[in-house]
């Protein structure tokens, strides 16, 4: 039997900058996953996939992740998902060091670099 | 040291311009990724988690002072200001952008650098013994021939588009610090009876199912080395399995088809191929050999360095501990570790870069070398500078006397950076040498060598730690399997499981418990762990690990 579906984002990462993006509702990429559209229909989340795979000229790596809903947004539901879209623990770099209203960075070791 | 010829500038400045234009077209939308991600990674280039990474080929690990200034400058122009040295002796800038790869890539080249088949199907860096043309127990100095298999391997034609990547290690000495026996290919430099050649290992290699390579030939003489490796390659090439990628490497094949069988297909191609080698490669190998020949060793006296051990107590530490034996009187290799206590394992900062440049320029005779176990050496230095040199490394952060002790851990990037990666391997590493610096006992604990991988393909070389962690997901929780016994060395052994892993929060204590208990049922402080394991065997860490977990969660 096949799984049930369970809510997703369409994610990838920036051709450019590598920088992980997310989907936004307004067919938009947006640095911040609370701003990604959660797709918690799975024919509209494969076609939202297919319409994000064909823009080759502004994303790498095209996949759909599983995110449940928050109070700020979706929300990651494993730790890989979570990483990317904070930043690397050994070091304040990423995501996490740009201001970009990561408020749910996990309170982990962070160090600047001697 | 190997300066390139013109033909090699020319090939890199070609290759440089190729894939500049490759950028632009992919950049303009004239490529697909479908079709650029391959011209990518034949250039090093690929895409992690958060970010691209550039890795760079440093081969068989050997820099010169301006090259290690050039590393430091790329991490400052076009990187977060940092480098992450590698098991396979290579440099990985973590966070570049696509259209400044060309420009990095250039400023490589302009030091003879540069990051061809450091990924891909191909043959990758040739890495060697990393105090080769210093040990004191070596036969010849293997970076002549891994030089040599440099130059016959880049774009070589028929190894292009091999069933899955290649890589080949070198050593001199009897002694294997270069971990042969996990390479596809190893090759060990022996002396017969006054004639040098080479023992030929193949079939060894880590990831999902490690195998300890077999001897393939005792003695390949060295006029036969380019066409005997072709060979293999080529039997491989064609033998190797296409059609599932997790059963293409060559220890595979081997496995598969027997030793001996592989032994009389190499025969008989090697028979094949031998007359096209019409000598210039044993030309060339000549001409190589001359670039590696040593520096002029000074004679002087050691008495500052004497007194220094005698009256500085943090010198001492560090020489006992940072040191090895040089071949030439009155000199010493230099272990500078990249392992300070809570750092991320093989990171650099670019100011870091800057120092040992200027130590090795000052001091070293302008060399230095990247090991597997993610440290620098400064390979020849002699005795009476070491203080100086100590006390400036000091003041940068890298005077940590711990090469060789449980905080000298090797990790992979792990889930911090890999797009691999099934955990986190770096705050493991972390937190382990944090806690072990707060117990004191590093010193007491003696020689130990704990590997740390984030995933199965093993870069961090878990199978071979003494202590091996790997990280994987469990139900979408980082989880830890710890291996005991493993070994890199010439008397190479593969971890044995101890049982259920750990979760990221059990695993140092259990890491602790394996350690008590070599403490405690330890001969005396000359045994060290390794030789304990082998004696007492696996149940005595077992009941350690697992019964005395139990038995504390019940109090």
């Amino acid at each position: 039997m096949a799984k049930p579906f369970t809510p997703k984002v369409v994610t990838a990462n920036a051709l450019i900058e590598g920088d992980v993006v997310y989907l936004a509702a307004d067919d938009s990429w947006s640095r911040e996953l609370s701003q990604a559209e959660l797709l918690e229909d799975e024919a509209v989340a494969d076609e939202r996939l297919l319409f994000a795979t064909a823009q080759t000229e502004t994303v790498v790596g095209v996949y759909l992740a599983d995110a449940v809903a928050g109070d700020e947004g979706p929300e990651p539901t494993h730790f890989r998902e979570d990483f990317r879209r904070t930043g690397p623990s050994n070091y304040f770099h990423g995501k996490q060091s740009e201001g970009s209203a990561q408020s749910a960075a996990p309170e982990q070791e962070t160090q600047t670099h001697v | 040291m190997y300066d390139y010829t013109e033909f090699d500038a020319a090939f890199v400045a070609e290759r440089n311009r190729q894939f500049r234009a490759q950028v632009e077209r992919r950049v303009a939308g004239h490529l697909t990724e479908d079709e650029f991600k391959p011209l990518r990674l034949m250039n090093g280039l690929y895409l992690q988690l958060h970010a691209y990474m550039l890795r760079v080929a440093i081969p068989y690990g050997t820099i010169s002072s301006r090259q290690m200034d050039q590393l430091a400058y790329i991490a400052e122009k076009w990187d977060k200001g940092y480098g992450h040295f590698t098991t396979r002796q290579n440099i990985q800038y973590n966070w570049p952008k696509l259209p400044d790869v060309p420009d990095m890539l250039d400023a490589l080249a302009e030091v003879n650098m540069h990051a061809i088949q450091t990924s891909g199907n191909t043959i990758r860096n040739v890495t060697a013994d990393h105090f080769a043309g210093a040990a004191a127990d070596e036969v010849a100095d293997p970076r002549p021939v891994a030089e040599l298999l440099r130059q016959w391997s880049t774009d070589h034609p028929e190894f292009q588009f091999l069933p899955r990547k290649f890589k080949i290690a070198v050593t001199g000495s009897e002694n294997d610090r270069a971990v042969i026996k996990a390479h596809d290919i190893g090759i060990h430099i022996v002396d017969r009876d006054g004639e040098l050649g080479y023992r030929i290992v193949v079939g060894g290699g880590l990831g999902r199912t490690p195998m300890i390579g077999k001897v393939l030939n005792d003695f390949v003489p060295q006029e036969d080395l380019l066409p005997y490796v072709e060979a293999i390659v080529s039997v491989w090439n064609l033998l190797g399995r296409r059609d599932n990628k997790y059963k293409a490497r060559i220890k595979i094949t081997v496995h598969e088809h027997g030793i001996e069988d592989i032994r009389a297909r190499v025969e008989e191609r090697f028979k094949a191929i031998r007359p096209a080698f019409t000598g210039i490669d044993v030309q060339l190998f000549e001409e190589i050999k001359a670039a590696f020949a040593a520096p002029a060793f000074r004679e002087d006296s050691t008495a500052v360095y004497e007194t220094a051990y005698k009256t500085d107590p943090i010198f001492r530490a560090w020489a006992d501990t940072n040191l090895a034996e040089h071949r030439a009187p009155g000199y010493a290799i230099v272990q500078i570790s990249l392992k300070a206590h809570g750092a991320t394992p093989g990171d650099a900062s670019a100011e870091q870069m800057r120092v040992m440049a200027d130590i090795a320029r000052k001091y070293g005779h302008d060399e230095l070398r990247i090991s597997h176990e993610q440290n620098v050496i400064l390979p020849h230095v002699h005795k009476s500078d070491l203080p100086a040199i100590h006390a400036t490394l000091k003041k940068h952060g890298l005077a940590t006397a711990n090469i060789g002790l449980i905080s000298d851990i090797i990790a992979c990037p792990g889930m911090d950076y890999c797009a691999l990666a099934t955990a986190r391997s770096i705050p493991i590493a972390q937190e382990i040498a944090n806690r072990f610096d707060e117990l004191k006992l590093e010193h007491e604990i003696g020689d130990m060598k704990i590997k740390i991988s984030g995933c199965i393909n093993a870069c961090g070389h878990h199978h071979v730690g003494h202590i091996g962690i790997l990280g994987l997901d469990r139900a979408g929780v980082e989880n830890y399997q710890v291996t005991l016994g493993g070994d890199g060395t010439q008397d190479a052994a593969i971890g044995t499981r101890t049982g259920p892993g750990f979760s990221a929060d059990e695993i140092i204590p259990a890491v602790e418990r394996i350690v008590y208990a070599y403490l405690e049922l330890r001969e005396g402080p000359q045994e060290t762990f390794l030789q304990a394991y082998r004696r007492v065997g696996m149940e005595p860490f077992k009941t350690a690990l697992y019964e005395k977990a139990e038995a504390y969660a019940a109090e």
